[in-house]
């Protein structure tokens, strides 16, 4: 059972307590533990349940590298799941609760799937994918949910009541790790005067050295931290960032952090986390390495344990996971722990070293202090339920033939070291393979490299493969005088002195014992989270997952939360043994950033709620919105959709609305309308290219409809274009294509046709446009008063002008989009709330109706005319929409007229624009589909044709609609069957009867519009 | 997340500011060209690994196309330049050069 140490724990003060609670039980800790450290001192070993068999599982390291000791932290609406107790900062009221167990933490039936792992062998998912299929759907399937899943996502009705927020910022250097490699990097670039920022991930500076006894400078590491931080706190040009992760790093020097702000102290009023967006021009991966386990039967037991990590629980906060502590190891440092247990009074019974000779200055210190070291041997099996009772020690070079019973209640294990290249490899950097630590490291001559073509990423100390303390500082030192040098700066002073014992070479043990049966590989773990063994790897190996990366997914070994951080090394020497080949040719699997996972509330920072997507708002917005207007979006707009009335349905206000408007006098907000000046000697010339029909001929003073296709044929938008003058144009777009047409504009000016003078505005929102429509539309205007002459004799159907109506000045377009009289009115977007409310007042005798874009929607449909995005997906082109009139045959030139000429697109066969009414008069449905006789080579039913706008017109009193029909326009009157998603009772599908008509329902002559 | 510096208003933009526009200095094939041309022009992109001519446009800046010589493999830029042009200009292929020996326009 695991203890709080009588002394020791350099990071705790145990003056005061602090209370907690796991799984409802409150406990007691200390300032400075880790949620980790607090509970086994607490005696809570067994902190999780693994993924996949609900194996019991106790913390088995002390940092980001944790795959086991995952809990839920907080409740209600600040619930996260999946949260590291290693890097959890104990503080007064934290509630943790397990994860991924039922009924208890403790006593867990999905263990019961450990017991038959034949049944989940690697490639479990991709097995039962297959066959018996039913089998995947009622006994898998139903399993697999109901088991899976670590943690409880958080409730999607609550809101995240914290604060994040992002900061910019741009530096010289950004250093990853506050241990004594990134210390003394920060130190040197800093005296330098390099603008640096250094970030810790971690809550406390100087790395592993304080754990190891590091001296520095004739000093301990510890105080040697202190004075370093010290002078570095005193630079201005040298920012220090604690529980700050530098999360990933990308091109051109792009680097992102991670700070966890008040995680640690949440009553603080500070943002939760904060994610920095740096760009720097180096990057300094002072990121350590990591230990990596050992695979022995029963190495996932609870008090199992990395022995690096045994030493840091006690030297750093005072707790052990037992008394008496087996360690087994390949390598001397190992050694350290035994010594460190040893010196806060914990039994250590035997050192077992897999090595045939261990007789390094650490062995030897360990031999004098007393302590049984085993050389060739390893472990067996471990003993024990839901801990450790006893280990069995076997020959390292044998079957696992048992020799010894050694009694214990922890095991530490050290299989060497692997350096944290993480944040080298993000961005491209290689690899290579160290042979003699049995380790990859970066390869220097092969860096991610920076828009200059230079390295950007260096790395420092561990991270470069020097594990041992006095190289580290040595390394670290030197790999910062590359970067300084660049600066044309040299580091003055010599890097310090620094001194450890020294260690002999370790030897790579990938299974322990070395000539292991099947039975004993099959409980050897090497992904704990994901459940991922020694025997599935070998399996993948066999049913010719050759490619590590293949391998990786097959068996899932890596892709658990802690991506790996323990078995990746482990993993893939596996694989290579299995395929007989070298660990280099494997190859490793591709580090992709985060390093550990970021929070999705630092992600998306302040841009939430109301500033996730600004919204655009017409000058009449607020009219709108103090009149109950139902709004939908349109682009980054929201638009009346209706106004609806106390008590009425939509679909009544738009019926409604119609009728007003057809009937009297109807007004619509139409400010979204896209604007776009083009000016220029060449202007008429560019939008002859622009548009399929001709623009050059537009007298001054004239509106013109215009399509415009895209250079493939398609048609991307319509809208009306009216001259201003000789060398200016006004080009009205669809509400949503106003950037987009402008884009399209500039791109083809300052790309293709740069010798043009041409010269465009978007002038989107510097106009307020109302349209005012209806038979009483010229009364109402007239009733202003207007210096223009509104008749329709000087101010035809298609003419603009320009003056003063009802004291505002305007711009009146003779334009139409619902056949009746109307004129589209611009006044500058300071006045259009004023103007509104004026032909509102001036129109209430004529029974003035504001409506919305549904209303719109039905009258342009009751007319036959196309609407960008519904008769139109990116496929249809101006000649399937009957609206040849518009292609001018006299051009020799426009956008898309080549790829008109394709055989596809004259080709006969395409299907055409057509009116369609339903023999009942209902409402076809949208998107729905003409049958034809037969079925496709996939079965399905054939088609010729389909819906594109289906409404219930008001106006007509039936249900009317447009489609694209094979041959449409060369077979009206033809009655079509429609389909539904209705059945009869029969259960085959019902139908609907649609007659092939003109598109244009209502005033074919269109004399309404021309009055 | 690239960075590129806009040659006309001088900002070296990031990624996050420009909209990428494809390959550059693609010549406009129009009515009367053939359907190999034609297809060439509109759908065929050699997608090359190492030295890439591309477009990119300072779309939340100056608002700007403009033309980068970039190496796709390794992300270095060589230098941006105008777009108003139809072929690399010479001091952008000597940067190029002097960093690709080897390599040769066409």
């Amino acid at each position: 059972m695991s203890i709080r140490l009588a002394t020791g724990g350099r990071l705790i003060d145990r003056s005061r307590s602090i209370g907690f609670s796991f799984n409802g039980k409150t406990l007691t800790g200390h300032p400075g533990d880790t949620l980790a450290s607090a509970l086994m001192a607490n005696g809570q070993m067994i902190m999780g349940r693994s993924f996949k068999y609900h194996r019991p599982r106790g913390v088995v390291a002390s940092g980001a590298e944790e795959p086991n000791a995952l809990v839920n932290l907080g409740t209600g609406n600040r619930h996260e799941p999946n949260q590291r107790a290693t890097l959890t900062e104990l503080f007064e009221g934290l509630t943790a609760t397990s994860q991924n167990h039922w009924p208890s933490l403790n006593w867990d039936i999905g263990e019961v799937n450990a017991l038959i792992p034949q049944l989940l062998p690697a490639g479990f998912y991709y097995k039962t994918f297959i066959h018996p299929r039913p089998f995947w759907k009622h006994v898998f399937e139903p399993f697999i949910r109901q088991s899976a899943g670590l943690g409880r996502a958080p409730d999607p009705e609550h809101a995240d009541p914290d604060r994040y927020e992002q900061l910019y910022a741009h530096v010289d250097l950004v250093i990853a790790g506050g241990g004594i490699a990134g210390l003394q990097a920060a130190l040197e670039a800093g005296r330098a005067g390099l603008r640096v920022i250094l970030c810790e991930q971690g809550a406390h500076w100087g790395g592993r050295a304080p754990v190891d006894g590091v001296g520095i400078d004739g000093q301990p590491a510890a105080d040697w931290v202190t004075s370093a931080v010290q002078e570095l706190e005193k630079m201005d040009n040298v920012h220090l960032r604690l529980r700050m992760m530098v999360a990933g790093v990308y091109d051109h020097g792009y680097v992102i952090g991670y700070e966890r702000v008040a995680d640690h102290a949440p009553e603080t009023d500070a943002p939760r986390h904060r994610l920095w967006r740096i760009r720097a021009a180096r990057v300094v991966s002072a990121t350590g390495a990591l230990e990596r386990p050992l695979s022995f039967a029963g190495n996932d037991k609870p008090c199992v344990m990395l022995a690096s990590a045994m030493r840091d629980y006690v030297v750093n906060w005072g707790v052990a996971p037992g008394a008496r502590t087996v360690i087994v190891t390949n390598n001397d440092d190992a050694y350290r722990t035994a010594l460190a247990l040893q010196a806060a009074g914990l039994a250590v019974p035997c050192i077992v070293d897999a090595r045939a000779k261990a007789d390094g200055p650490l062995v030897q210190e360990a031999r004098a202090r007393g302590l049984r070291v085993l050389t060739g041997m390893a472990i067996a099996n471990v003993k024990g339920l839901r801990g450790v009772v006893a280990v069995q020690l076997c020959a390292q070079d044998g079957t696992g033939a048992v020799l010894e019973d050694v009694v214990c209640d922890a095991v530490a294990m050290s299989g060497g070291w692997s350096p944290v290249v993480h944040l080298w490899s993000h961005c491209g950097g290689k690899l290579i393979w160290d042979s003699k630590g049995a380790f990859f490291r970066p390869d220097p001559d092969r860096p991610p490299t920076d828009q200059h073509g230079q390295g950007f990423v260096i790395c420092a100390g561990a991270a470069d493969g020097a594990l041992l303390a006095a190289d580290t500082m040595a390394n670290a030192s030197r790999s910062i005088r590359k970067i300084l040098h660049e600066h044309g700066k040299d580091a003055s002073d010599a890097a310090p002195l620094t001194s450890a014992m020294a260690e002999a070479p370790m030897m790579p043990v990938w299974v322990m014992p070395a000539q292991a049966g099947v039975k004993k590989r099959a409980k050897m773990w090497l992904d704990f989270q994901n459940d991922v063994k020694v025997s599935d790897v070998q399996l993948a190996a066999r049913e010719g997952f050759e490619s590590v990366e293949h391998a990786k997914r097959y068996t899932t070994l890596g892709m658990a939360t802690d991506q790996g951080k323990l078995s990746n090394i482990n993993g893939l020497a596996i694989l290579a043994q299995a395929l007989d080949e070298d660990i280099p040719r494997v190859g490793t699997t591709t580090f992709r950033p985060p390093y550990t996972p970021i929070s999705m509330g630092a992600i998306a920072g302040e841009g939430r709620g109301a500033i996730f997507q600004p919204l655009r708002r017409t000058s009449i917005q607020d009219w709108h919105e103090a009149h109950g207007a139902h709004f939908e979006p349109v682009g980054y707009w929201r638009r009346p959709y209706c106004f609806p009335k106390q008590g009425e349905s939509h679909r009544d206000a738009v019926n409604r609305e119609i009728l007003a408007t057809r009937g009297g006098l109807g007004l619509l907000d139409a400010s979204t309308l896209g604007k776009i000046i083009v000016k220029g000697p060449d202007a008429a010339r560019f939008l002859d290219m622009l548009y399929t029909n001709l623009m050059s001929s537009l007298a001054p003073g004239k509106c013109r409809y215009g399509l415009m296709c895209n250079e493939n044929g398609f048609l991307m938008d319509d809208g009306v274009v009216a001259r201003l003058d000789d060398e200016t144009f006004l080009v009205h777009t669809t509400t949503g294509g106003a950037d987009r047409i402008h884009a399209h504009m500039e791109d083809w000016l300052q790309c293709e046709w740069w010798d043009w003078k041409v010269y465009t505005a978007n002038v989107t929102e510097q106009w307020a446009q109302i349209a005012v429509v209806g038979p009483k539309a010229r009364a109402v205007l007239q009733k202003l008063g207007s210096d223009l002459d509104l008749s329709n004799a000087a101010l035809p159907f298609m003419a603009w002008a320009e003056g003063r109506i009802g004291g505002f000045d305007a711009r009146a377009f003779r334009i139409s989009f619902s056949g009746e009289l109307s004129f589209e009115i611009a006044v500058p977007a300071a006045q259009g709330r004023a103007f509104w409310e004026a032909l509102l007042a001036a129109g209430a005798e004529f029974g003035a109706t504001p409506y919305g874009t549904e209303a719109l929607h039905v009258m342009r449909a009751e007319k036959g005319f196309i609407m960008i995005g519904d008769e139109t997906d990116g496929t249809v082109i101006p000649q399937d929409l009957g609206l040849d009139w518009a292609i001018s045959k006299k051009k020799t030139d426009y956008l898309g007229k080549r790829a008109q000429e394709r055989p596809h697109m004259t080709d006969p066969l395409r299907w055409k624009l057509v009116g369609l009414e339903t023999l009942d008069g209902s409402v076809l449905p949208d998107g729905c589909y003409a049958l034809a006789d037969g079925v496709n080579a996939n079965g399905q039913r054939n088609t010729q044709g389909r819906v594109t706008s289906t409404y219930f017109s008001p106006t007509l009193g039936r249900g009317i609609a447009m489609g694209l029909v094979l041959n449409g326009p060369g077979r009206m009157g033809d009655v079509l069957d429609f389909n539904t998603t209705k059945k009869t009772a029969k259960g085959e599908m019902r139908t609907i009867k649609a007659r092939i008509v003109n598109p244009v329902f209502y005033d074919l002559s269109g004399e309404k519009q021309n009055v | 997340m690239l960075t590129f510096q806009c040659p006309y208003c001088g900002v070296q933009a990031c990624e996050t500011e420009l909209a990428a526009g494809g390959e550059a200095h693609l010549k406009r094939f129009g009515p009367g060209s053939s359907d190999d041309d034609f297809e060439g022009y509109l759908f065929l992109r050699p997608n090359v690994k190492g030295v890439h001519f591309e477009r990119w446009r300072h779309a939340m800046g100056c608002g700007k196309w403009f033309l980068a010589a970039r190496c796709t493999a390794t992300l270095e830029v060589f230098g941006t330049y105008p777009a108003q042009t139809t072929e690399p200009p010479a001091d952008i292929i000597a940067a190029i050069t002097a960093r690709r020996p080897d390599w040769s326009l066409t």
